[in-house]
């Protein structure tokens, strides 16, 4: 699918009726601690988009915000053009199983087996019979290259091939839009290369809009359409990767290039409830 | 610390408990408008019930045998000071249906299914299966903790029955096989004695108000933990103090409604 993107470097974007996913001016944190602030962006079917930034920017906050997970302090999040700020729990419900989300840390059923957790968002909505599940499990599986181990226990497998379950767990119902936080962690080389095609095959087959959440650039500009970067509270650059690659911005060089020194933050931002501890110890910020 | 520092701390505490009761209130309500699943999907609760209950029966097996061991050796050095010694099998078979039966089983329940529950979602918790589910649009509540909690209520009073089943059993090995006493006296004083509604029931009905508790707050303590190593081993040990308390406080309370 032709990216919808110029390389345009903003702040914010227009909302987009046709988006399935679009924050206007959302800020976003935990208590009084702000992690993100009048961030605007939109996603839409077929479409590939990174979500990148440094640990603690903020790109899994952005996920628990469009999954529902986490209200946002301002702004109005629309999943499926339906605001997430009003929702009743059905609503909800329902948005929610039209989308696909793989965890940071995988979060596979440890008394299933590779099978069943596979299997298990199939049978929880309106199961087909069966030998629907078991063909699109063993499909799925295959996809992910892990159908000879589909009676394996959850302890039995490695980390690599865990972060693939719950790949296929994510995609196996073809939800409309997929998260992926952090899908190339622990991955070898080889299955690096094969989730992030399989991640673009997905969205070009199905139409879904992807949106992976990662560090990784090299696999990321590869698949993805559009890039947003996200760091010091704030929306830094969006644009195509080709855009961003050629940009000049002191922000985004330094996280391309991963350069040791440049505006990009290494240390973590004061919070309040860090003042407050500090107030507490009797120490001097 | 002042006279009004203490008030001060004990408003606190007592207003904290009160917080907790009404989060523990509220969280049973929840479960209970989610047993509906039971209906959908009763092999759910089945699992439940063979997990909580099966895996716990070699423990109330053994644990009712040697009450029973120890209510006959015990019961028959008191009632032969009266030359009562054909009572044993009364005093055996009301001590455990009116409380042995539903307050031990329910102590051990505390301690090997309710720890079980606890660090099970717990854990379930730290390794963001919870959040998965809630994800995925499936209702951990319904999914998860209501074929949970009706597991450990059915299984509860099953238990109990078996633990004063053996425990009368362990009563007749040593009153009749090993002290001597006649077999017909021992049967017969507990067949006379032993009232179906005001012993037996009474003491169902214990055990079925014990495991609503202690599964409760197994599954509440599960539920509210730190999702960390060190919260889940804290869940867990407050699971089987606030469990045990409240088997007997509870029992305290209906004892003196039900036989007072």
């Amino acid at each position: 699918m032709a990216p919808r993107y110029n390389g345009a470097m903003s702040q914010s974007v227009s909302p987009d009726e046709n988006a399935l996913l679009s924050l206007n001016h959302v800020t976003l944190g935990y208590g009084d601690f702000t992690v993100l602030s009048d961030l605007s962006l939109t996603i839409h079917s077929g479409e590939v988009v990174a979500m990148m930034g440094g640990s603690g920017s903020g790109k899994t906050t952005i996920m628990r915000a469009a999954t529902g997970q986490l209200a946002p302090q301002s702004g109005t999040v629309h999943v499926f053009g339906q605001s997430l700020s009003n929702i009743s729990a059905q609503g909800l419900q329902a948005v929610r199983q039209r989308m696909g989300v793989l965890f940071q840390h995988g979060a596979l059923f440890t008394d299933l087996n590779v099978f069943e957790n596979v299997a298990f968002p199939l049978r929880e909505h309106e199961p087909p019979t069966e030998a629907e599940i078991t063909d699109k499990v063993m499909q799925t599986l295959d996809a992910v290259g892990l159908k000879a181990a589909a009676h394996l226990r959850v302890s039995e497998i490695s980390g690599g091939m865990a972060r693939r379950v719950a790949l296929a767990r994510a995609v196996v119902r073809a939800p409309e839009l997929v998260f992926y936080d952090e899908p190339f962690a622990g991955l070898d080389p080889i299955s690096m290369g094969i989730a992030a095609r399989l991640i673009r095959r997905l969205s070009d087959r199905l139409g879904c809009a992807s949106v992976l959440i990662t560090h990784d650039v090299a696999e990321s500009f590869e698949i993805a359409d559009v890039v947003y970067l996200v760091g010091q509270g704030e929306l830094k650059a969006h644009g195509t990767p080709a855009s961003l690659a050629d940009s000049t911005d002191p922000y985004v060089r330094q996280f391309l290039d991963g350069q040791p020194d440049g505006p990009v933050a290494f240390d973590y931002p004061v919070t309040p409830e860090f003042e407050r501890w500090c107030q507490r110890k009797g120490l001097d910020r | 610390m002042s006279v009004l520092g203490w008030v001060g701390t004990l408003g606190r505490r007592t207003r904290s408990m009160l917080v907790i009761l009404g989060q523990i209130a509220r969280f049973l309500g929840m479960l209970i408008t989610r047993t509906g699943i039971v209906v959908k999907r009763p092999r759910l609760v089945v699992q439940q019930v063979h997990f909580i209950g099966n895996y716990s029966l070699v423990i109330i097996v053994v644990s009712g045998l040697f009450v029973g061991f120890v209510l006959g050796l015990q019961g028959y050095y008191t009632l032969n000071r009266y030359g009562a010694e054909e009572a044993l099998g009364l005093l055996v078979a009301l001590s455990l249906t009116r409380e042995l039966g539903p307050v031990v089983t329910a102590l051990l329940f505390a301690g090997r299914a309710g720890t079980s529950l606890t660090a099970e979602i717990g854990l379930m918790k730290a390794g963001e299966q919870l959040a998965a589910m809630e994800v995925m649009a499936v209702d951990p509540l319904r999914r998860v903790l209501a074929p949970r909690f009706l597991g450990g209520v059915i299984a509860m009073p099953i238990l109990a029955a078996i633990f004063s089943m053996v425990g009368i059993m362990g009563g007749w090995f040593v009153g009749v096989v090993l002290i001597g006493i006649d077999t017909g006296a021992f049967w017969s004083q507990m067949q006379n004695g032993v009232d179906v509604f005001d012993d037996v029931l009474n003491g169902v009905i214990k055990s079925v108000v014990f495991g609503v508790a202690v599964t409760l707050i197994a599954l509440f303590e599960g539920w509210q933990c730190r999702p960390t190593p060190e919260g889940v081993s804290r869940a867990t040990t407050r699971t089987v103090v606030a469990g045990s308390l409240a088997v007997l406080g509870l029992d305290f309370v209906l004892t003196a409604l039900m036989f007072s």
